[in-house]
């Protein structure tokens, strides 16, 4: 039952994943609809940062002093000036980390 | 001109920093998995069928909560549907391929692996075999998707929660973007989008993870406009 389940989910996935890419060609998309395109990242990845940062496991916002705010600006900066991965994200967690277990502890 | 084993490595290179958070993430969508009672061997499925991080910890969260298959199958759907953006921008370079390269190649279409591809991509149209980075880039996360998740169901309830590993994801995707905020029109693009999924957060389905994007791109359009 929910093995069924997993495998339409699976076939959901896979189509959106293959759609574009397969059954679209190139001439389909015009100049404008490309230009658009190229925010993609830009206007994806938002989406998937603010809730991470500001809402709990619970779905509820956050405190305004909460060490993952603190965390995500670390991260922010470091990665602005590092262009590094591995910066930004240990600095986000180990920021975050020093907060929850030295601070606020 | 590289060569398609240089394109592989190079894909390889370019997204395993992220791996960093990926595998805490997949130990966490695997223990989750078993800890809300699901039998290990459905857990680990779904990393195979699905293969889609936070969706596969909606799914078993909506069932063992009590919502119809109907509902939590919809969702991934939905949450995934943002594949189809990835899909719209890859296609371009893609679209030399044959239809069944490009079935195969659909599979392994990721989050992080879409945005280094697609980096690599703009700076390197020329080459003739790019899809092997994003096969590269594509491979790396499934194998490690793979491990973490299967690592996440044998240790259980041995990972510890109070480290708050999950949020190694918004970090991951903030080292992505990050470079793009020296542009004002990408900062704008994203705050429209950050907001907006904070407004639509409660939204059916978990559709504002595809309708803040939508709004961003609309953003993004009327900008283009305005800088003519």
């Amino acid at each position: 039952m929910t093995l069924t389940a997993i495998i339409f989910a699976g076939i959901l996935t896979y189509l959106t994943r293959m759609t574009m890419i397969a059954l679209i060609s190139r001439d389909m998309l015009g100049d404008k609809i490309k230009a658009v395109l190229e925010y993609v990242p830009s206007a994806v990845f938002p989406a998937i940062i603010f809730p991470g940062i500001f809402i709990n496991d619970f779905g509820t916002f956050i405190e305004m002093n909460d060490p993952k705010i603190f965390g995500a600006l670390v991260a922010v900066i470091v990665g602005y000036f590092s262009k590094n991965i591995i910066a930004t994200i240990s600095a986000g967690l180990v920021s975050y980390w020093f907060l929850i277990f030295v601070v606020f502890n | 001109m590289l060569t398609k084993k240089q394109l592989f490595t190079r894909g390889m290179l370019d997204i395993s920093p992220h791996m960093l958070s990926v595998i805490p993430f997949g130990i966490i969508c695997g223990a989750i998995g078993v800890e809300l009672g699901f039998h290990p061997y459905l857990v680990y499925a779904m990393s195979f069928i699905i293969f889609g991080g936070a969706s596969q910890i909606v799914f078993l969260q909506l069932l063992s909560g009590g919502a119809s298959s109907l509902v939590a199958v919809a969702s991934v759907g939905i949450i995934n549907s943002r594949h189809l953006l990835y899909g719209a921008v890859l296609s371009e370079y893609l679209e030399k391929l044959s239809f069944i390269k490009k079935l195969l190649i659909s599979y392994v279409v990721v989050d992080q692996g879409f945005a280094e591809s697609n980096k690599f991509f703009k700076k390197n149209r020329t080459e003739e075999f790019l899809h092997y980075h994003l096969i590269g880039t594509g491979c790396t996360m499934w194998v490690c998707w793979q491990i973490a998740t299967l690592s996440g169901i044998v240790l259980g309830s041995f990972v510890p929660e109070e480290l708050g590993l999950k949020f190694a994801i918004p970090l991951t995707f903030i080292a992505i973007v990050v470079q793009d905020l020296k542009k004002l029109d990408h900062v704008i693009v994203m705050i429209t989008c950050g907001l907006s999924s904070l407004l639509f957060f409660d939204a059916p389905f978990k559709s504002y993870i595809i309708i803040s994007p939508i709004i961003a791109l609309f953003v993004a359009a009327l900008l283009l406009r305005l800088k003519k």
